[in-house]
């Protein structure tokens, strides 16, 4: 389970200070999968590092009583002057993943073939998602969290990538934020919108689309 | 704030976060080109046996009382160990952030992995320097090994102590990092590297030994030269220099933990 309550995250300006989230709770059960929607700027992302636990909340309380994934798919989690392998061997040892099982798995799931022997910086924005998607799949986590759609690389990887997520880890929880409402009506029970530092929580996504078409 | 973990295991994941924070410190820094992470002892050993080797040219100006290379060895090396842990904590969180996307990545962890990578590295190149110069007759071995020992571990702990405050300090304000070296440049004649407090007038031995590291030092020096050398230090002075430079640096720490925003 991951409980949120009255979670409040202000960051300081330079004319004083801006109120993201305001008062956010929230609960998401084991298994279960839910969608936020919410416009550019509304303050997703920062919802998520925060669950994440990239970032402190202002005041407030988070419980996780399950893992949770760093944002899925998500490049900026790794070093630009490591090696692909060397940023998976960083990940293994911080998550206690054993690394001679991990290897093979993500150089058959990444396709990145000899480039996992090169710096990071050197891949194109396709290749470092994919590499970033592998990472996260190497490591097995209670609940994924998926900071907009995942188009990583072309089709074909992106088909691979919803196998990998939505079928064969079905059974985990999830929380995917996205502006679209497409990927959340696909895989959530159900959803809420991140409005104005709020949140509006509803039984299903079609209710919180309804909702969240209603603001102009 | 965050799920609670067992002690014990909580324990058992910040040691493995700093394992791994380490062996990337060093292949980032190092790399597995050339000599690779030997660069972690060869650069403080290339330092110290410069300033060997000029403190031993102009040795007959200084009438020094005391072997020049062992008194050289002792004061470079110490220096090392305590002044380059703060260097490197100096704006460390900016080239780290990614990592803490990861939750058991914390601010204290890659200080923590740094401030060991420094102390090995002075460490290592001080007890090869000693055992080669002492194996080609250039210094005596020292007489009361334990006396060292304590010193190095007193030196350390002030070297971590400032390096966490420093460190978390240059977060809070650029100007701290613009001090900080015009700062270290200074406390170098100071730091009873190149003197022992002995040899001052009373007035400026009270003044020295303000300077916490001057103690560290001497207690060092005192194990090293034993009989042959005057020490003056008070070891209670220095640790309680230190547990209040911890408590400081670990309050600072907290503060920029608290309000670290990945990109």
């Amino acid at each position: 389970m991951i409980e949120l309550r009255g979670v409040v995250k202000r960051y300081p300006m330079r004319d004083g200070s801006r109120v993201i989230l305001d008062g956010i709770d929230l609960r998401v059960e084991r298994g279960e999968k839910i969608g936020i929607l919410g416009r550019n700027g509304a303050g997703k992302s920062t919802l998520i590092r925060l669950i994440s636990g990239a970032e402190a909340p202002t005041s407030g309380y988070i419980g996780r009583e399950m893992s949770i994934s760093w944002p899925l798919a998500f490049s900026g989690a790794f070093q630009g002057a490591l090696t692909g392998l060397d940023n998976l061997r960083f990940i293994c040892r911080i998550y206690n993943v054993p690394i001679a099982t991990a290897i093979p798995m993500v150089q058959e799931f990444s396709e990145l073939g000899a480039y996992l022997n090169e710096p990071v910086r050197t891949y194109s924005s396709g290749m470092r998602a994919r590499l970033g998607f592998a990472l996260s799949m190497a490591v097995e986590f209670d609940c994924f969290l998926i900071d907009e759609v995942i188009a990583v690389g072309d089709n074909r990887f992106h088909q691979k990538c919803n196998v990998e997520l939505f079928e064969k880890r079905k059974e985990r929880a999830m929380i995917i934020v996205a502006h679209q409402p497409d990927t959340i009506a696909a895989h959530c029970d159900r959803a809420a919108v991140l409005r104005a530092g709020k949140l509006h929580v509803f039984k299903d996504v079609a209710s919180a689309y309804d909702f969240y078409q209603e603001e102009v | 704030m965050k799920a609670k973990e067992p002690l014990g295991r909580a324990f058992a994941i910040q040691l493995r976060v700093i394992g791994a924070l380490l062996m990337r410190e060093v292949i980032t820094r190092y790399g597995r080109h050339n000599i690779g992470f030997f660069w972690l002892f060869a650069e403080p050993m290339l330092f110290t046996i410069g300033v060997v080797a000029l403190w031993s040219q102009i040795q007959g100006g200084h009438g020094l009382r005391l072997p020049i290379v062992a008194f050289a060895v002792t004061g470079y090396s110490s220096v090392l160990l305590w002044r380059n842990m703060p260097n490197r904590l100096v704006g460390a969180v900016a080239p780290n952030l990614a990592l803490m996307y990861h939750r058991n990545v914390k601010v204290i962890d890659m200080y923590a992995a740094r401030i060991a990578l420094e102390a090995v590295g002075a460490t290592v190149s001080f007890i090869v320097l000693s055992t080669c110069f002492t194996l080609m007759g250039w210094m005596q071995p020292p007489e009361d090994v334990g006396t060292v020992l304590l010193g190095w571990f007193m030196l350390a702990w002030f070297g971590a102590a400032l390096a966490i405050l420093i460190g978390a300090l240059s977060e809070r304000s650029e100007v701290v990092e613009k001090i900080w070296h015009p700062v270290t440049y200074l406390t170098f004649p100071l730091s009873g590297a190149a003197f022992m407090v002995d040899w001052l007038p009373v007035a400026a031995q009270k003044a020295a030994l303000y300077l916490p590291m001057v103690h560290g030092i001497e207690i060092l020096r005192e194990g090293y030269f034993g009989s042959t050398v005057r020490a003056h230090y008070d070891l209670g002075y220095m640790a309680g220099f230190c547990l209040v430079l911890t408590f400081l640096g670990l309050l600072q720490e907290r503060h920029i933990s608290r309000r670290l925003a990945p990109e």
